[in-house]
């Protein structure tokens, strides 16, 4: 297998873009990719994403991505896994050009939500669930994290409010990332009031939906000469249940585990040589489940690091540096995508006031429905 | 609507028929054929006795669309006496408040109307408070 590097990011601002169609979100990422890598064409194109077929009645994304972003012809297929989407698409780009089966690839997560109403969009979230056996008992996606949430709580002895540090950092980074959906400082006092979603999971516990899409360019890294490369130095999926109720211990992320210990492995590195970590906190409780599942904190002490003010950009273990799910958004299926965007954004030392000093191994981890497909990618600058 | 679905479900959504696996004892719900436990094939129908505890729960008040007019209503994980957890609604709580840990048993209840006012019901199991 052949070392990949990442040569070029795009991305547009997360936001509802009345104005803008999932085409239109498409193109100005994938452009702004092409640019950054300085290529005009690709070898293959991999779209990440979850629900064109529910809310945009569009599905057969590969052509329509490639044709419009002026790649007709080639490989061009869409991949799904949730809200994992954008990593999953990542992977299989990843994989193509590590197999010198194509010499260039297109990966790009694209969403666009906000045509639909917030309950049809909540019923579309809901289908990344056992249909049969969760969602037609009338629980949302918010509730199946509530579920893990309350029993968390309840095990560990957490009060609601010790999950705030969570959000106030994603919404605090979040002001210094021009394409975050978010640019609102939030305080405890914010955290607690917020409005009930589905108890104990509040509007603050919850990332925002939106609409975006992001786009990195993929190239084998022997094909760059001299200057800073950004490596994909590990790619690894593990999958679990896909009803939360199926688990032998619905309080353990047992994909994240499996799946960022082979990514240590193959990057031969270990927790304690990240030193950016963008997780997947669609809502605070995920946070503290993949800090502990990714050996950051001990079962039921992932809070602890919040509280601790472990998590900034100049903490123990950074993470959520562009404003993470919770305030940069979470366009759900191109949010993969976004997260290795920043990683590679830390990486080339891009980030002003939320940089991390002297940023070399950053990892960006994407979840699919509440811990059923969990990708972990771990990137290297050199 | 989709009506050969919900038909197919009918005996785990009013009688919580699962499985026992014929190797290593293990009751399964919902029914699946290869064991969760030890991989081996299970095939024999088990009907659980609908009799557990609450494990967890959440109160929903941003309802997915079909249930939006049942909001707020609240759904737990139930842990069953015969180990499985299952996810429901609960049901007849009156003024009683939800407790994790608090016995509950099985109900048969309409969940939600599939459609327009000429569609078809759906009905299947949601969880009360076991009456002393
Ligand atoms: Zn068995």
């Amino acid at each position: 297998m052949r070392q990949v590097a990442i040569l070029g990011i795009g991305q547009t601002v997360i936001d509802e873009h009345w104005d803008k169609s999932l085409r239109d979100l498409t193109v100005e990422a994938a452009l702004a990719a092409l640019q950054d890598a300085g290529r005009e064409t690709a070898g293959g194109v991999f779209v990440g994403n979850m629900m064109s077929g529910i809310i945009n009645d569009q599905n057969n994304l590969g052509p329509l991505v490639a044709d419009w972003t002026g790649l007709r012809g080639g490989d061009a297929v869409k991949i799904d896994a949730a809200c994992g989407s954008g990593a999953a698409a990542l992977r299989s780009g990843l994989m193509a050009v590590a197999s010198g089966e194509l010499d260039s690839a297109l990966v790009i997560g694209v969403e666009k939500m906000t045509d639909r109403p917030m309950r049809e969009v909540t019923a579309a979230l809901a289908t990344a669930a056992d249909a049969d056996y969760e969602v037609e008992m009338g629980v949302s996606f918010v509730g199946l994290n509530a579920l893990i949430m309350r029993r968390y709580m309840y095990e560990y002895g957490w009060q609601h409010e010790d999950f705030a540090p969570f959000a106030i950092n994603a919404h605090a980074n979040a002001l210094h990332n021009p394409y975050a959906r978010l640019h609102q400082k939030i305080t405890v006092e914010d955290f607690e009031k917020s409005v009930m979603v589905a108890t104990p999971i509040n509007l603050l516990d919850a990332s925002p939906i939106g609409d975006g899409a992001a786009a990195l360019y993929l190239v084998p890294a022997d094909s760059l000469r001299g200057g800073t490369r950004i490596l994909v130095a590990a790619s690894a999926a593990a999958t679990d249940t896909i009803g939360g109720h199926d688990r032998p211990d619905m309080l353990f992320l047992t994909a994240a585990y499996k799946s960022c210990r082979e990514a240590y492995r193959q990057a031969g590195v270990g927790p304690e040589d990240i030193d950016v970590f963008e997780l997947h906190d669609a809502f605070t409780i995920m946070s503290a489940l993949s800090l502990e599942a990714c050996g950051f904190a001990e079962r039921g002490r992932g809070v602890r690091l919040g509280l601790d003010g472990e998590i900034g950009p100049t903490g123990r273990i950074p993470i959520t540096t562009r404003g993470g799910l919770k305030a940069r958004g979470h366009p759900v299926g191109a949010t993969g995508v976004y997260q290795v965007v920043e990683v590679v954004q830390q990486l080339r030392g891009e980030c002003g006031p939320t940089q991390v000093p002297d940023a070399r191994v950053g990892m960006a981890q994407n979840i699919g429905g509440s811990g059923a497909t969990i990708i972990t990618h771990i990137l290297k600058r050199e | 609507m989709e009506i050969p679905r919900h038909w197919r479900l009918k005996q785990q959504r009013y009688g919580l028929v699962g499985e026992v696996c014929p190797h290593c004892q293990v009751k399964v719900f919902p029914p699946r054929d290869v064991c969760p436990n030890c991989g081996g094939e299970a095939r024999t129908p088990y009907t659980f006795s609908g009799r557990g505890e609450v494990y967890s729960y959440t109160t929903i008040y941003e309802a997915p669309a079909g249930f939006e007019d049942k909001a707020p209503y609240t759904v737990a994980l139930v842990k069953l006496e015969e180990g499985p957890l299952v996810t429901a609604q609960l049901t007849d709580l009156g003024d009683k408040p939800v407790e994790i840990g608090m016995p509950v048993e099985m109900v048969t209840r309409r969940l939600r109307q599939d459609g327009d006012d000429r569609s078809i019901l759906i009905y299947g199991y949601k969880f009360r408070p076991v009456m002393n």
